[in-house]
């Protein structure tokens, strides 16, 4: 079931196109990911989706609804990239108070628990550390109990250790039905998170694939080591359409190619029945299939 | 309005968490009638003030000086940030519209402000026999009025400028000619010819005008009434022309 569908959104702030095209739809209890550097439009095509910003072309329905339907505010949570709270109140305060505005709200003990926040119920807001004002924030997301999470840079500022906490959260959260669209400048997250991702260049659309999909579709070389338990004819390997070169090094030998060259690999060796020993992988990374796509690192 | 409820009170403990504007809306004006109260020449009828005593004058001035604390001084400082730190967009992704949250923090200052006003007629009554004449609705008039007149500027104020300490200089730098006029440092009474005219124009001067005369037995006169009225009307459509939400 398809929970959101947008196509063709096109959004300009006076002269700079934010959003020039984009199309994606997103189905009931996946993680999608939109990927992209800064000043994508990433933000703004999550806010186009939230009813905060009105496009200027293109069509947006989530749960069959307008963006601009207030009843949706109750079904689908969102994560600002950019939204503080006021400075003295408390973190209790702020999740009793977010509570309230839901008819149907998620359990906020438990939820600051998960998050780690249990310790900080008495804290005003201002005296919160980054980490733990991204956690709160991510909190008053979930706090309605949605059918559909936005969440926007989920987890810059945090350490790595409160990173891959909130990974399992959000796991988590999926597990219990909610749909997450995670908007993110990070691969691993990325990798690591989304069923789905639409890599967003430019205001534009230029992937949309699993994660695996976006790495294996790209036409750059795989290398792969390893010492074979007994001898192996190159053009036993060679014979492989992913196979490209092979190489040996002494007692080592060293494959190139591209597609799925592991499988294609370690498929000739169990027919001869010979086992890779230090078998190494440098495998094309997300990250390298952002560049390919990109023509830029997502760090720029 | 279980939800209203619940913000207003929010508002109103984060109001109470800055005790430094919290002391001046709530007992600065009170303070000042205490301590202008304290001089005995100031308790003595006056001829130049037509047989009032200054302190008679300065109950009317320290309700005038609340109102510009709350609408002039706080209102623009706190709705700006509110802005600036992005809590007006958060809540536009929740069931709860951001003019529930302007609408509670008017009723928190509205609060506010009837409380410390309250203080002010108490002390003055008691301590120094400063009488509201019989006149009750006539006051409560001029106390919207003159409340309406300044939130609407305050209100404009924070939809324009760009951040919450720009908020908060500009409320500043209004602040003080606004009371001049008021009859802070020189009560209205004594002001040349010249002044009391201008000071019939300005929100506050206005404002304090319309409250003497109900705090002496009389309705608000006509002018006064006319020029908050009209800064009510001018600014507060200004205000919702303007208001940005993030
Ligand atoms: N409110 C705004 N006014 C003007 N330009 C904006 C505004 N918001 C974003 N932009 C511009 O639109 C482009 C896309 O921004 P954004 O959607 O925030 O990208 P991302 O989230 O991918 O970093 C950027 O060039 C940014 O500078
Ligand atoms: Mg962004």
């Amino acid at each position: 079931m398809t929970v959101i569908e947008v196509r063709n959104l096109r959004k300009a702030y006076g002269d700079t196109v934010a959003v020039r095209d984009v199309s994606f739809s997103v189905e009931a209890g996946e993680i999608f990911g939109i990927l992209g550097p800064n000043g994508a439009g990433k933000t703004t095509t999550v806010e186009s989706i939230s009813g905060l910003r009105r496009p200027d072309g293109g069509t947006i329905r989530v749960l069959g609804r307008d963006p601009g339907d207030r009843s949706l505010r109750d079904d689908v949570g969102v994560q600002l990239q950019e939204s503080g709270l006021p400075d003295k109140l408390t973190v209790r305060e702020a999740l009793d108070l977010y509570a309230s505005f839901y008819p149907a709200p998620a359990d906020w003990r438990a939820l600051t628990r998960e998050l780690g926040l249990g310790e900080k119920l008495s804290t005003p807001y201002a005296k919160l550390s980054g980490g733990q004002k991204q956690r709160l924030s991510i909190a008053l997301a979930l706090i309605g109990g949605p059918k559909i999470a936005i969440l926007d840079e989920l987890t810059t500022g945090l350490d790595p250790q409160a990173r891959r906490d909130t990974w399992d959260l959000i796991e988590g959260v999926r597990d219990s039905g909610v749909t997450i669209v995670l908007v993110t400048h990070f691969m691993e997250e990325a990798e690591r998170l989304c069923d789905r991702l639409a890599v967003i260049d430019r205001g534009q659309v230029v992937a949309l694939d699993t994660p695996a999909g976006l790495i294996a579709g790209m036409d750059t070389e795989q290398r792969i080591r390893f010492r074979p338990s007994a001898p192996v004819d190159d053009a036993l390997l060679e014979a492989r359409p992913e196979v490209r070169a092979v190489i040996r090094h002494g007692a080592q030998i060293e494959v190139v190619g591209t597609g799925n060259l592991l499988h294609a690999v370690t498929s000739v060796l169990a027919v001869n029945e010979i086992i890779a020993a230090d078998l190494r992988i440098e495998q094309a990374s997300l990250d390298d299939a952002f560049v390919q796509l990109t023509g830029r690192s997502v760090k720029e | 309005m279980r939800v209203f409820a619940k913000l207003t009170l929010t508002e109103i403990k984060l109001f109470l968490r800055e005790p430094i504007a919290a002391f001046f809306v709530l007992f600065f004006p009170t303070l000042l009638v205490v301590i202008l109260g304290s001089i005995p020449s100031f308790r003595e009828p006056s001829a130049d003030l037509g047989g009032a005593r200054v302190i008679d004058l300065y109950v009317g001035i320290a309700v005038a000086l609340t109102l510009a604390m709350v609408a002039i001084q706080v209102t623009p400082a706190v709705l700006a940030t509110y802005r600036e730190r992005g809590v007006l967009r958060r809540l536009a992704t929740t069931p709860v519209s951001p003019l529930k949250l302007l609408g509670a923090q008017l009723a928190m200052f509205g609060l506010a402000a009837i409380a410390s006003t309250a203080l002010v007629l108490a002390v003055g009554r008691l301590a120094f026999d400063v009488r509201l004449a019989d006149n009750f609705p006539a006051f409560v008039l001029a106390f919207l009025l003159t409340a309406a007149g300044t939130l609407a500027i305050g209100i404009f104020v924070a939809a324009v400028v760009p951040s919450g300490k720009a908020g908060n200089s500009v409320g500043t730098i209004l602040f003080f000619p606004l009371m001049f006029f008021a009859g802070l440092w020189t009560p209205r009474e004594v002001m040349p010819e010249v002044l009391q005219r201008i000071a019939d124009f300005t929100p506050l001067g206005a404002g304090e005008r319309a409250l003497n005369e109900a705090m002496t037995g009389g309705w608000p006169n006509l002018l006064s009434a006319t020029v908050l009225l009209g800064y009510v009307v001018v600014f507060g459509f200004a205000a919702v022309r303007s208001f940005r939400w993030s």
